[in-house]
């Protein structure tokens, strides 16, 4: 029974790595109904450009805003200069696009700041949290940031006019320029938020993982299986398909023997295919009728 | 037979050279021969070589630098029994798919005489048959996967550094020497790396392998090591053998500390880097932890007054005065262009492809100016394993300090 708690707390713990990171893989997705694959690319980066101003002497809470300011601006110039001139072209175009994006940010981030890994500071410590060795005082700090953010984007859709905007820009492109929705800037805005709540769960996932360009790969294929499970168009969902995901491969790992070693990544894309087949809403999506 | 006639003129043609060659040597006995394989001349020796000079492992790149430096060096001083290395080195990027076609360009269009320490394992597994079946020297290969020891199945592949397996018979030796009674916790990564090490560490420890209480091994995709931690703590070992690459190890060292874990901690020589792996995971954290080397640290104080290091440290002041000395990959560097330096002024004036990996195969007790003290270079026509002794160091304060004496993990035992 201990064993069993720990193995769950521990894997809360992983899971709110994945949480904050399906957070930003949905936000992206309600902009642009894609999933964007350069999306933690963009978050290592945006950490990189972080732990830069902190190596200039910058204070920690200095270079978070000015990291969270230059990211949204970043994501707001990518959607601008690359994605905006493919419009209407096929998906595939815009796959393309994310791969390219992909490869081409990470080798700038290898070229200016090499391969070794380097450590990020934490702003909670990494004592015990109330006494529990298997969560730290960062994790805590994490699942707490990563809830705060989730209230915060409830509240921007629901009830900021921006936020209505947005939404319908998304839902009803065409009645939504109709009513005077600049939906263009919409889809931009939306990139600009993603690329900043990607930068958060970089600048929190970095000190659990260390800093280096292949940081986010393992992290973003669950973060994607964590948005899957929880709902593509659900902020809520994906924070609770990122903690669902961590507990699970924890448990999977720990008690059906052969599993926990070979087949760790294996169970993340099980469980995309899974869920794809079985409830491709997820768990709390909403399911999208098309008019034809 | 389509053209038997030519075959004919090719066959009299052969004889009339083989005569001509008998009536010189019996004519002039003294006159030293020589013999030419692609590559070698009487002023050049062409030398091909891969490295990751883009991409993730592009921080080993150095080697590949270095290697070109010392070249530069011997060249400058005259170069090898009067000829000239020419050293070709192309990026493969750490990608075996590119390390196949950099190496058909290095063999069949710049037609080197060898392709020399080519870098990691997934690149020399990907290049191994292509150069075996051509009778081309993969020669000190960068890695130490048993497998590039072989001479029965790949007699033109030998690799150089202290391969994993012994690697680990050296930690299995420690570990029966001074906790015989100990349980045995095993994180490794699930490649040649990690089987090799654990497969040695296993044949070391014989009969007492039931000591290992707990296994784990992870993947490189995995974001974090810390869950394995945390469920190898709950075995209840008391001797941990963490076979993990910089990343991992940084995370399972900072991770045993937060868990108030303490072990006799042995964490696997790839990532004993001070630089990339113990300061990012907090000094702290590594004090006590035991690991083994091969190569005097550059960063040392210790080897101050060593003329080896004299040699080397004057070395990278002329030829390459800015990179990192407290970098492992370029003492690593040094002391493989010093070997392969030294196998070619033994080659004499028989450069060919045959005669090299005979050289090769035939070191007794050499020593770089870079290897500890006591550890010397041997290999043999059925060991093609050049280094295959250790010596164990523990991390104490910001330093390793060696102690024990050189361990030996010769496989063949």
């Amino acid at each position: 029974m201990e064993l069993l708690l720990n193995q769950v707390l521990a894997g809360i713990a992983t899971g709110a790595i994945y949480a904050c990171m399906a957070l930003a893989v949905v936000m992206i997705y309600q902009a642009i109904d894609h999933l964007n694959f350069a999306q933690g690319e963009m978050a290592m980066f945006s950490t990189f450009i972080a732990w830069q101003l902190l190596q200039w002497g910058v204070p920690y809470w200095g270079a978070f805003v000015i990291t969270l300011a230059l990211s949204f601006a970043g994501g707001i110039v990518i959607e601008r200069a690359l994605f905006k001139p493919l419009g209407n072209a096929p998906v595939l175009t815009h796959v393309a696009g994310f791969i390219a994006l992909f490869a081409i940010i990470n080798s700038v981030a290898g070229l200016t700041w090499d391969f070794t890994i380097k450590q990020f500071p934490s702003p909670f410590g990494s004592s015990p949290f109330l006494g529990s060795q298997l969560i730290s005082t960062h994790q805590a700090g994490m699942i707490g940031v990563t809830l705060v953010l989730l209230l915060l984007l409830y509240f921007f859709f629901q009830f900021t006019r921006i936020g209505l905007a947005m939404r319908a820009a998304a839902a009803q492109p065409e009645s939504a320029r109709l009513v005077g929705i600049n939906t263009s800037w919409m889809i931009a805005l939306g990139w600009g938020m993603a690329a900043a709540i990607g930068s958060i769960a970089g600048m929190l996932i970095a000190p659990v993982v260390f800093l280096e360009p292949n940081m986010m790969g393992g992290v973003l294929i669950y973060g994607f299986a964590a948005a899957v499970l929880g709902g593509l168009s659900s902020p809520f969902g994906a924070v609770v398909g990122g903690f669902l995901v961590g507990i699970f491969e924890n448990l999977a790992g720990t008690y059906i023997p052969g599993v926990g070693n070979e087949l760790k990544l294996p169970i993340a894309l099980a469980l995309i295919v899974t869920v794809l087949v079985v409830k491709p809403t997820g768990l709390f999506g909403r399911a999208i009728v098309k008019r034809v | 037979m389509p053209f038997p006639a030519l075959r004919h003129a090719r066959c009299a043609a052969l004889l009339a050279a083989l005569s001509c060659l008998a009536v010189v040597t019996s004519a002039a006995p003294a006159l030293a021969q020589k013999a030419y394989d692609p590559g070698a001349s009487d002023s050049t020796i062409r030398i091909g070589n891969l490295m990751p000079y883009s991409g993730p492992a592009s921080a080993y790149a150095i080697v590949g630098r270095i290697e070109q430096a010392y070249f530069r060096m011997v060249n400058d001083q005259g170069g090898i029994n009067g000829r000239k290395i020419e050293f070709v080195s192309y990026d493969d990027a750490y990608s075996p798919a590119k390390a196949v076609e950099q190496t058909r360009r290095l063999v069949e269009s710049d037609e080197v005489l060898l392709v020399f320490s080519p870098m990691g394992t997934p690149s020399n597994a990907a290049i191994q048959k292509y150069l075996n079946a051509k009778g081309v020297p993969q020669l000190f290969a960068a890695t130490g996967a048993t497998r590039f020891g072989d001479p029965k199945a790949f007699p033109w592949t030998m690799g150089w550094q202290p391969p994993y397996q012994v690697e680990g018979r050296v930690y299995a030796k420690y570990i029966l020497a001074t906790r015989p009674d100990a349980r045995i916790a095993v994180l490794y990564q699930n490649d040649d790396l990690g089987r090799d090490l654990l497969k040695g560490l296993k044949d070391g420890l014989g009969e007492r392998a039931s000591r290992i209480v707990a296994e784990e091994s992870y993947e490189v995709a995995e974001p974090s090591a810390d869950n394995h931690i945390a469920r190898l703590k709950a075995s209840g070992a008391d001797v941990f053998v963490s076979i993990t690459t910089p990343k991992f190890a940084a995370q399972s060292i900072r991770k045993a500390a937060e868990l108030a874990w303490r072990p006799l901690y042995i964490q696997a020589l790839v990532s004993a880097s001070i630089g990339a792996v113990l300061r990012p995971a907090g000094l702290d954290n590594a004090q006590g932890l035991v690991s083994a080397a091969y190569n005097k640290d550059a960063a040392d104080p210790q080897w101050a007054d060593d003329p080896g290091m004299a040699r080397f440290h004057s070395f990278l002041d002329a030829y390459a005065p800015d990179v990192n000395r407290g970098d492992n990959s370029v003492v690593y560097g040094y002391g493989a262009a010093q070997c392969l330096v030294e196998v070619l002024r033994r080659a004499g004036d028989t450069l060919t492809r045959a005669n090299v990996m005979r050289e090769a195969a035939g070191l007794k007790g050499y020593t770089p100016d870079t290897l500890l003290p006591g550890i010397g270079i041997t290999t043999a026509p059925d060991d093609f394993h050049p280094i295959e002794q250790l010596r164990l160091m523990r991390f104490e304060g910001d330093h390793w300090h060696l102690f024990g004496p050189v361990i030996d993990g010769d496989l063949r035992n």
